[in-house]
């Protein structure tokens, strides 16, 4: 009985392929994007975990100095002594990739993910030319330099761990850059500063620092691959509705015939279970696709903007691929349930109406009102009294589902009042007949509402950026030509040389170190015009460029100011001992730290082991120049970089961060086009008994299948309006909230309208595209299909 | 064989209950056939639909067998009509994304007494035999009845309910719908309940009763 | 990855063999120890970093102010990763352990040599790793401290008596096959300082007794694990072990101390479990007979706390134990190789 069941259940879908592709694809779109961007998330967080692994970070308290400074290992064998069980780290980089130098022996988590099992080993790493272990293109990038390189697959991306002796010898470095401590500290401690003054102690923290820093670039991942799951969902709702509407005469015959009721349930839920398993297997492969192509440019993006290394391949994790089928099979039922419920509760001898239950999907006027209301308050109250983060992503969620929720009633608004100017008998039918279909495809269009003010939200955000990103790139680029030296001696006859022929010499100096407790670099700037008039504040005090060429101020990057919560006169340590108050703030979109500048006679003094190698140059004769470069210090083409290609290459990587944004917007309107496909091809079906008076009374089909065209492209239109508005306030939150929280900078939001009429114009496609067939397949139909709407009450 | 007593039934309206059926008594004997005639809303089609285990009623008592319909579970009622009850309704009621050959033996498939050779026969003699592959929507209405028919009789129940079988038909088709259906009733040896409101169509009948308010006049 | 691997490599004088190969090649480039050597003072209590191992073993028997017997150790193990006996190429582990009659609390150190963290000096003595120290003016009057998160201690050890030298003259042989080390006690040590336990601080008083032993390849392969009594009877002091072979026989030797020293070679000293009881999930014996029938010993030696489990690195069982029977006392038990 179970299998004639099914059979007959499933025979349906076999005579409707066009609905069981709606079904699958619909579901399998959504699980796609939505296991895609989880995908990308698990790859980005196993490489966290591993760096977390490799590092210690976060999982342990930390000793640092108050300074940023190194901590001597004179100073760590003092707090051994005294019972602080600290482990030193030391940390550098070398040929592009982290070094990452651990002892063994007091390191609270080992060598986090290496694995030393053999004894014979222990004694190679701790001793003789040692041994680094990393992945291969890590073991690779860093070249041959004594130590035996062992490949490892858990060690972080770029990164090499290996034994603080040889750490040190490779960095050429004596002391730590921190310690890590075990959380096991014996009893009878003596506080850390009565050992040592100068060093402060850091807690542990939940997660870690990388983790935390992008946790916001995941979080908009994931949201964008929720609203693609949802707008997948209204397709799924939409196609199980149906079927199981149309399915109920099926089910009365099915049940008269004695198939009793709790089986029939039972097997209809298996049936499902068994498409959502098909489409999830499906989307996930799908989700795999695009997040293998999609992960080189995530890739480059964390790194770009966080510093964060993540690994450029996919691995086919339990933990997506699972989610995913789940989500689809959790779907599935989220999109079944009431259809299951109405089955279970149907009376034996109900009949079906189809088109009934494709009206009544919009049900519930002032429900939606108020829930539409509701939504839109909650998302003002949100961004007026909140910051942040999480509040910023639930205020644009919020204002999302309710415009969505308004939606229908807007253009039903809009629909009476075009009614009301009709004069023409034709065109008071085309309101009408359009006012009454719109239920039937409320659905599909606030799916396309919801993708058109994602579309309209990020391209202008991602405009906004990319102006001031080149109005910046035209302010820090100031110099004609950037010419990097080999060695210090090129370095100083590069200066001799050009002295008398350029307007100025730009030295690029820099350390690494930590300012008010975050990574950062310090910068050695030379007293020049060119600070003065290109670089624009955007906070500053009276005559900062010349407090800071005095020696008497910093200047600090955006990132800083806004992380480290500083003010203008707050005071930073920028080397061992000196401290200066902040004079001014620049925007700094170029960067995932924080800068400082500081003169360079105060930077020469501080650190007067480093030595500029890099100069910008100041001159009106670019080309002559480069030849007395080339020509007469015979340096190579690749250390010299003009300013346009510099400019092109930053353009370039800026491009790079986007592309996923902008490939998750082009996926999300291709599922709400496919949502609109189908509701229209749905409807047509139905829509015949309508038709068929209209036809009989002297519309010809064609006209009819023109009318149904019009219609579509008329309804995408002004969803396409309706989104515009929407998508402003969603940029403008994604700007001025979202942004600040992620990235540490508040960007001005400009307005792009050319961008936005060819938005609209791609709604318009994509509505002309999906409306296409359903209304050819209207002007073909045989009149003896419309005839038999007379001829035979269904 | 079919045994009704004193059977009550209402349907909730706007100003409470409406009695359908008001103490309806009757018996039909095995291979016995008998047409229920009335006008419309007497309550005929509900008596069928409450002999079909379909309805329950709110009094009384309905034997098939020896089994008391109305005390049966909503399981057992499902047995009662996949095993022995027969349905063909006025819609012919037929599942459209099957062919007909495969709606044909679908109850006796879920009776678990499949039996191709008694498709095969049925199909040959109500004339379904050429259109075994088509899909019911290809069927003109007098062969949909046809295959409802045959559909009703390919598990060989005991007894067979009717509602206006012929209902949908144009008057010729409807003659030899009956007849076919009439002959392989009593090929088959199983009583027939047929309920009409056609003169004619009962006169077929061996007995006939008339419903009137929800009694038997 | 933890310390744990450290251990097979680097301890073979502890893991006993098991499994371990290559013991009787590791030795090569070591120094190895030989009979008629002479001891030089202080600097033999100093580090030998050209023998592969080396510890400073102190066991202490306690008693609180109300009664309560404890017992203390206080362990500095150096092990060479390579021969040569440059100062990187050390590695150092600590062991410190306080038990109770209920609780036994552990605690492990491990310090890379080279940098500070762990070493011993002789003039003054001072052996250290990270804060948990044994220092003192000289090696008669020493102070021994360690802490942990669940427990410390501060005691202060003043001989009572000269140093014993094991075997022939400190040349202690381990099997029949010649394997040996260098060995010496300072077993009588009088002991006063404080025991701090979660519950709070506690004055003890009590005695020690220092181990140092040093040699490169001190088991035989065939050998399994140990049993090593120290013993405290009134008068008399004596320390004996038992080696376990793999096949079941063992390797005895025993040092009698009553006005000087007696050593007794391989069969003189027996040691028989009487009964044993379930520690970390493997059997082990709590209850012995040991005898020296030529001393006329023949007592039953029981420990304080059955759970004297060492948790380190490398597992081992230590703690205090009484002393019943021809002889009445308190002492110390070390059993190892037991899985």
């Amino acid at each position: 009985m179970t299998r004639e069941g099914l059979r007959a259940l499933l025979s349906h879908w076999r005579r409707n392929p066009l609905q069981a592709f709606t079904l699958v694809a619909g579901l399998a779109l959504a699980t796609a994007l939505w296991s895609g961007v989880q995908a990308i998330n698990a790859e980005a967080r196993a490489s966290y975990d591993a760096a977390a692994a490799t590092l210690g970070e976060g999982r342990f308290a930390q000793i640092v100095d108050s300074d940023g400074g190194e901590i001597p290992m004179d100073t760590f064998v003092e707090l051994r002594r005294s019972g602080w069980l600290a482990s030193p780290v030391i940390e550098g980089r070398l040929n592009g990739v982290r070094i990452v130098g651990l002892d063994p022996l007091t390191a609270p988590g080992g060598l986090g993910p290496v694995n030393l099992d053999s004894g014979t080993e222990v004694g190679t790493f701790l001793g003789g030319e040692g041994q680094v272990f990393g992945q291969t293109e890590a073991l690779d990038a860093i070249g041959d330099l004594g130590p035996e390189r062992v490949a490892d697959p858990d060690v972080a991306p770029m990164t090499v761990v290996t034994d603080i002796s040889v750490a040190r010898e490779l960095l050429g470095r004596d002391g730590a850059n921190r310690l890590i401590l075990s959380p096991d500290q014996p009893m009878g401690r003596p506080e850390l500063s009565e050992i040592a003054p100068g060093l402060s102690l850091r807690p542990a923290q939940g997660g870690t620092d990388v983790a935390r820093l992008t946790d916001s670039f995941h979080l908009n991942l994931t949201a964008f691959g929720f609203l693609s799951f949802a707008v997948g969902l209204f397709i799924v709702h939409g196609a199980i509705g149906l079927a199981f509407e149309q399915r109920r005469p099926m089910v009365r015959t099915l049940r008269a015939v004695g198939m009793p009721l709790n089986r029939l349930v039972w097997l209809m839920a298996v049936e499902l279970l068994g498409i959502s398993l098909l489409a999830g297997l499906i989307g996930v492969a799908l989700g795999y696709v695009i997040a293998a192509a999609l992960l080189p440019d995530v890739a480059a993006t964390l790194s770009g903007l966080y510093g964060a290394q993540v690994s450029g391949t996919l691995e086919l994790r339990p933990v997506w691929w699972l989610a995913g089928l789940g989500i689809s099979v959790l779907g599935t039922a989220a999109a079944s349930t009431a259809a299951l419920r109405d089955i279970a509760r149907m009376p034996i001898l109900a009949s079906a109406r189809p088109r009934a239950w494709a009206m009544r999907q919009a049900g519930g006027r002032w429900l939606r009102i108020g829930g539409a209301a509701g939504l839109v308050a909650l998302a003002a109250v949100l961004v007026a009294v909140t910051e942040g983060l999480a509040p910023s992503f639930a205020a644009l969620g919020a204002l999302l589902v309710g415009a969505a929720l308004a939606l229908p009633l807007v253009l039903d608004a809009c629909l009476a009042l075009a009614a009301r100017g009709a004069r023409s008998a034709q065109a008071e039918w085309f309101w009408a007949d359009t006012r009454q279909q719109l239920p039937g495809l409320s659905l599909a269009l606030m799916a396309l509402l919801l993708a058109m003010a994602a579309n309209v939200g990020v391209s202008t955000m991602v405009s906004s950026f990319r102006l001031t990103f080149t109005g910046f790139l035209d302010q820090r680029l100031a110099a004609e030509l950037y010419v990097t030296a080999e060695d210090e001696a090129q370095a100083e006859r590069i200066t001799e040389v050009l002295s008398p022929e350029v307007r100025a010499i730009l030295p690029v100096q820099w350390v690494e170190r930590d300012v008010a407790g975050l990574p950062a670099e310090i910068y050695g700037n030379r007293d020049d015009a060119t600070y003065r008039e290109n670089w624009v504040f955007l906070e500053a005090r009276e005559g900062a460029w010349e407090t800071v060429f005095a020696g008497e101020g910093a200047v600090i990057n955006e990132q800083l100011y806004r992380r480290a919560g500083l003010s203008l006169g707050d005071e930073i340590a920028v080397g061992p001992g000196t401290r200066l108050p902040v004079v001014g703030v620049v925007g700094d979109y170029g960067n995932p730290i924080g800068q400082v500048i500081v003169a360079e006679p105060l930077f020469q003094r501080l650190y007067p082991e480093v030595t500029a190698q890099r100069y910008g140059l100041r001159t009106d004769r670019p080309q002559e120049i480069r030849d007395l470069l080339r020509e007469d210090l015979g340096l190579p083409e690749g250390q010299i970089v003009d300013q346009s290609s510099i400019k092109a290459f930053s353009l370039q990587v800026f491009e790079r961060t986007f592309t996923v944004t902008g490939a998750l917007n082009v996926l999300t309107l291709t599922v709400a086009g496919f949502a609109i496909l189908m509701s229209l091809l749905t409807l047509a079906a139905l829509r015949l008994p309508q038709l068929a008076p209209v036809w009989a009374l002297g519309l010809t089909r064609k006209r009819l299948g023109g009318l149904e065209m019009i219609r579509a492209v008329m309804l995408a239109l002004l969803t396409t309006l309706a989104a515009l508005p929407l998508g402003l306030a969603l940029a403008w939150i994604l700007l001025a909230r979202v942004n600040v929280a992620a990235f540490g900078w508040r960007l001005p939001m400009y307005l792009f309208p050319a961008d936005y009429a060819v938005l609209a114009g791609f709604a318009v496609l994509a509505a002309t595209l999906a409306a296409l067939w359903p209304a050819r397949r209207l002007a073909r139909t045989p009149p003896g299909e419309l005839l038999k709407v007379f001829s035979n009450e269904r | 064989m079919l045994r009704v007593e004193g059977v009550e039934k209402s349907y909730p309206g706007a100003e409470g209950p409406v009695p359908v059926l008001r103490g309806v008594d009757l018996a039909l004997a095995r291979g016995e056939t008998l047409a229920l005639t009335g006008e419309s809303g007497s309550g005929k089609s509900t008596l069928l639909h409450l002999t079909g285990g379909l309805e329950t009623p709110d009094a009384g008592r309905i034997l098939i067998g020896d089994e008391n319909v109305g005390t049966l579970s909503d399981r057992g009622r499902a047995r009662l009509r996949r095993e022995t009850v027969g349905v063909i309704f006025q819609q012919f009621n037929l599942i459209p994304s099957l062919d007909v050959a495969s709606n044909i033996a679908f109850q006796a498939r879920l009776a678990g007494r499949h039996d191709p050779e008694r498709t095969r026969e049925l199909a040959e003699g109500l004339g379904l035999s050429p259109h075994l592959a088509k899909y019911p929507e290809q069927l003109s209405g007098g062969q949909q009845q046809r295959v409802a028919i045959a559909r009703a009789l390919a598990a060989r129940p005991a007894l067979v309910l009717a509602d206006e079988p012929t209902g949908n038909l144009d008057e010729t088709t409807a003659e030899t719908v009956l007849a076919a259906m009439l002959t392989l009733v009593r090929e088959s040896g199983a009583a027939l309940l047929m309920v009409t409101h056609s003169d004619r169509l009962a006169s077929a009948m061996e007995r006939r009763l008339h419903l009137e308010k929800g009694v038997i006049a | 990855m933890n310390a744990r691997w450290l251990i097979p490599a680097l301890w073979p004088g502890l893991a006993l063999a098991q499994g371990f190969a290559g013991l009787g090649t590791d030795s090569e480039g070591y120094a190895t120890p030989t009979p008629d050597s002479e001891f030089t003072f202080p600097a033999d209590h100093g580090a030998h970093p050209g023998f592969r191992i080396e510890w400073w073993y102190v066991t202490a028997t306690l008693e609180a102010a109300d009664g309560t017997p404890m017992g203390a150790q206080w362990t500095l193990f150096r092990t060479a990763m390579a021969p040569g006996g440059a100062a990187e190429a050390q590695v150092w582990m600590g062991h410190a352990a306080v038990t109770t009659p209920d609780e036994h609390y552990v605690s492990e150190r491990l310090s890379r040599g080279g940098l500070g963290t762990a070493g011993v000096e002789t003039e003054p003595f001072d052996a250290w790793i990270d804060e948990w120290r044994m220092w003192g003016p000289s090696f008669d009057d020493l102070r021994l401290a360690a802490s942990a998160p669940d427990f410390a201690y501060d005691l202060s050890l003043e001989a009572q008596g000269p140093l014993i030298f094991h075997g022939e003259d400190g040349y202690s042989v381990k099997s029949s096959e010649g394997q040996a080390s260098y060995y010496y006690s300072q077993p009588a040590y009088a002991v006063e300082g404080t025991v701090t336990l979660p519950e709070g601080r506690v004055e003890v008083t009590g005695e020690a007794w220092l181990d140092r032993e040093w040699s490169s390849q001190p088991l035989s392969e065939n050998q399994e694990g140990w049993d090593w009594f120290s013993l405290s009877l009134g008068e008399a002091k004596v320390m004996g072990f038992r080696l376990r072979g793999t096949e079941g026989g063992s390797y005895t030797s025993a040092t009698w101390i009553e006005d000087g020293a007696t050593a007794y070679p391989d069969g003189a000293f027996t040691a028989e479990p009487l009964a044993t009881a379930t520690v970390a999930e493997r059997e082990i014996p709590v209850r012995w007979r040991v005898t020296l029938p030529d001393r006329g010993l023949d007592v039953e030696v029981e420990a304080l706390n059955p759970q004297a489990w060492m948790s380190t690195s490398f597992p081992y069982w230590e703690g205090p134990v009484s002393v019943t029977g021809s002889h009445e006392g308190r002492g110390y038990l070390e059993m190892t190789g037991y899985e």
